[in-house]
């Protein structure tokens, strides 16, 4: 019983972080008809909007310490951020180790450029082209960010932790009256899980309770059909790339302290979101959440030791076996409409 | 299908020179081989030699690869005469002069291995076949170390192995152009087990996360086997996927065990990964059997290390070499290689730079560049003064013998480059192994016959 309450939580964790980066590529998806393989990209440039904060907040000076030496016997140089000298070095060191929190106003104005950019400049010229085309100019994007974000950063992973406050488990056995330290979970994934349910939350009430979303929901279901009202529907659906990036960067930078960052984070998720979305339903908003978080629960139990005794090396296919039952029981996906994806 | 035209360029360079060497005898001396400086694969012409440095310039494992090519860079400074001579000096083999190799200058190609097998080999086969390439030697992956291996095996080139601690580069997989200073998985095992059975007891109960490809496998064996041997007892082994990013689903089930110790048999990016959520899931703050939990990487990476921040702190592993020690052949490394780029180089560039110095101070014993020549130069070869203390090439498996590194994460760094301590030297005797031994391939395992191509 404690395996499988543990096993659902870390489920719902890696559920969070395919359902976020589905949500955006089915957004995008469902406004633009795009398949959008830069997304995991995007996902991992959030990450690194907050290792680009943690990295200015930590801008320093340098101070020789005559007492201690450097590897080469010369008096070490010791790094002070400037923080220290203007708030001091509590302060200072607090407001560093809060830099992923802070990330997160950080990161949404630069991955709203992002994706304006991306839009505007790369991905509007292939709206008429194959899907195809798309894949191909998408995932050539995809490669392009993640070498530029290794140029600047290098190769390995950089850590990037949680304020302190936040490091450490949560004793869920001595909640629930088990044997204490056997159910413990950590705090940030914890709080990775409930901020996943709040932008999930925010993208759907955006679109279902506001006039931009109720637009772009018909733009959705007919895009002809609304620009002949005088609507600029495009302009609107750019806006949605924007919010897409954004759903992504923000997934990616409270994803920071659970794995340290690297260039290439972004091409570990891709594929799995789009099993997500294909199992989800293509264009299917609640589809591509539901489908996060039943992938992610399912890979987490084949990955227990006991699922493997029975079914060796089930991990490493229980999400690709799935997706293949469900296509073959629902060629649409859980929630795919008809006509989507379709001639 | 593939179909080997190595032989072509040397048949076209060395013409009926080829049929003599097919001809002659396999088994020499280096005194025989010294006589001819033809009839071998990219025999060089000219005042000049050409050595191919296989890197992973691409792909996850590219810092490692960055610092592996600082190190070639700077070997061949030093063997041109440039720089302060680094370990040239303190080398306890007196033959390099500042001349080059055997009195030709030092010249270089490079190629990217991305740290995947099948891309490792077209960049050493193109090195070979294009640029001329008469050694080949770098890398930071057994797989890729295994694969490029064999191909100068075939080739009929010597391969110097870079980072690689697999058992298998010099056990089941061995070649006799092959050559390997870096220490192994079996060397690992041996030097920790005392070490951990000192620290935290005879009786702990040991849970193994284990990555799914070779290297992983023949570390668990040695750390069990090691671990074992010292009272401790084995819980559970369990394959983490390769490509696994979020370890959380393999680390829950060590809380339903009563395992008191978390071996990660990881590298790279899966170490980083797997010790950052094993740490997160505060397995370093529980009590199990009345005891503290610990957690165990056998092998560490100062330069991945640092992905890890902090977790690595207080945690046992082991390394080939570290910059901070005190010898004077590590002393003269850290110093060129410090002044040069302005930080301590990483065990990965300092076994690159040795095996470069190696390579060259063999051709220069030799007296020819023939593999065979030079592969019989190695054997045996008893040196000291480049860091290790006194090391042996044993000519059974042409892997080296020398001192063994435990290191610990520290606690309280100095830099980003001050993370690991070095808590124990274990002597060579401790670590070394028959050539026959089970780990290594068993009675099977052989190098067979040198090949120098052409």
């Amino acid at each position: 019983m404690d395996a499988i309450i543990l096993q659902t939580l870390n489920g719902l964790d890696k559920g969070s972080a395919y359902a976020l980066i589905a949500l955006g590529l089915t957004l995008i998806f469902g406004t633009l008809g795009v398949v959008n393989f830069a997304h995991g990209a995007l996902f991992m440039i959030g990450a690194f909007c907050a290792v680009t904060l943690q990295r200015l907040l930590s801008l320093s000076h340098e101070v020789v310490d005559d007492t201690r030496t450097d590897f080469l016997g010369n008096p070490l140089k010791v790094d002070v951020p400037y923080l220290y000298d203007i708030f001091g070095a509590d302060v200072g060191q607090g407001i560093i180790n809060w830099s992923v929190p802070l990330a997160i106003l950080f990161s949404i104005p630069i991955m709203a450029f992002i994706g304006v950019a991306m839009e505007r400049g790369l991905v509007k010229h292939f709206y008429k082209r194959p899907h195809a085309d798309q894949i191909l100019v998408t995932f050539g994007l995809a490669i392009v960010l993640q070498e530029i974000i290794k140029y600047f950063y290098g190769a390995n992973p950089i850590p990037t932790p949680a304020p302190e406050a936040f490091v450490g488990s949560f004793d869920f056995g001595a909640l629930i009256g088990v044997d204490a330290g056997t159910i413990i979970y950590p705090y940030w994934r914890l709080i990775y899980f409930s901020f996943a349910m709040i932008v999930i939350a925010g993208v759907f009430a955006f679109l279902q309770f506001t006039t931009f979303g109720m637009v772009v929901r018909a733009g959705m279901a007919d895009r002809e059909t609304v620009g002949l009202l005088g609507i600029n529907i495009d302009k609107r659906f750019t806006i949605m790339f924007a919010i897409a990036a954004c759903v992504a960067g923000l997934a990616g930078v409270m994803y920071a302290p659970i794995n340290s960052p690297n260039y290439h984070m972004g091409m570990d998720f891709l594929v799995l979101s789009f099993v997500v979305v294909v199992v989800g339903g293509m264009g299917s908003l609640p589809g591509a959440v539901l489908a996060g978080f039943l992938l992610g629960i399912l890979e987490s139990f084949a990955s227990m030791t006991q699922v493997l005794d029975i079914f060796p090396g089930i991990n490493q296919i229980i999400i690709y076996l799935v997706a293949i039952i469900i296509l073959l029981t629902r060629p649409r996906g859980l929630m795919g409409r008809k006509g989507v994806m379709e001639e | 299908m593939t179909k080997s035209n190595f032989t072509r360029r040397g048949v076209l360079k060395t013409g009926a020179v080829a049929g003599a060497a097919l001809a002659t005898p396999t088994i020499f001396d280096g005194s025989v081989w010294a006589a001819g400086h033809t009839g071998f694969t990219n025999a060089p012409e000219g005042g000049s030699v050409t050595l191919g440095f296989n890197v992973p310039q691409s792909g996850p494992y590219a810092d490692e690869g960055a610092d592996e090519l600082r190190a070639y860079e700077l070997a061949v400074e030093h063997l041109n005469g440039g720089g302060d001579g680094g370990m040239i000096n303190t080398f306890s083999s007196k033959t390099l002069d500042g001349t080059g190799i055997n009195g030709k200058k030092v010249e270089y190609v490079t190629g990217d291995t991305q740290t995947k097998s099948d891309a490792a080999r077209a960049s050493a086969r193109s090195m070979i076949e294009k640029d001329g390439a008469i050694m080949i030697t770098g890398g930071s992956s057994s797989g890729v170390a295994v694969a490029v291996q064999a191909l100068c095996q075939e080739a009929g080139v010597i391969f110097m192995a870079g980072l690689t601690h697999s058992n298998d580069t010099t056990g089941k997989d061995r070649k006799a152009n092959g050559f390997r200073h870096f220490f192994n998985s079996y060397m690992s095992g041996a030097a920790l087990a005392p070490v951990l059975a000192n620290a935290y007891g005879t009786d702990r109960k040991a849970y193994h996360l284990t990555a799914d490809y070779n290297w992983g496998y023949t570390t668990e064996e040695a750390v069990t086997q090691a671990t074992e041997a010292a009272g401790w007892e084995t819980v559970n082994t369990v394959k983490t996927p390769l490509t696994q990013t979020d370890f959380s689903s393999y680390i829950a089930p060590v809380l339903q065990t009563d395992a008191d110790v978390l071996v990660l048999n990881h590298y790279g990016g899966n170490m980083v990964n797997s010790l950052t959520n094993a740490v997160q899931f505060g397995l370093r703050d529980r009590m199990v059997n009345g005891k503290n939990f610990e957690i165990v990487v056998p092998l560490y990476s100062r330069l991945m290390a640092r992905g890890a921040g902090a977790n690595v702190k207080g945690i046992f592993g082991s390394t080939n070499w570290h910059w901070s020690l005190t010898d004077e052949g590590s002393q003269a490394f850290v110093r060129s290689f410090g002044t040069k780029y302005g930080f301590p180089p990483s065990q990965a560039a300092h076994t690159c730079y040795v095996q470069t110095l190696l390579y060259a101070d063999a051709v220069n014993r030799a007296g020819s560049f023939n593999p065979c020549a030079v592969g019989e130069a190695l054997k045996d070869f008893e040196f000291d003064g480049l860091g290790n203390g006194p090391t042996l090439y044993r000519g059974d498996d042409h892997q080296c013998f020398k001192d063994v590194l435990v290191v610990k994460g520290k606690e309280n760094p100095t830099s980003e480059f001050d993370l690991l301590e070095v808590v124990e030297i274990t002597p060579v005797a401790q670590v070394t192994y028959a050539p026959d031994h089970p780990q290594m391939g068993g009675a099977e395992a052989t190098l067979g016959e040198c090949n120098p191509g052409a």
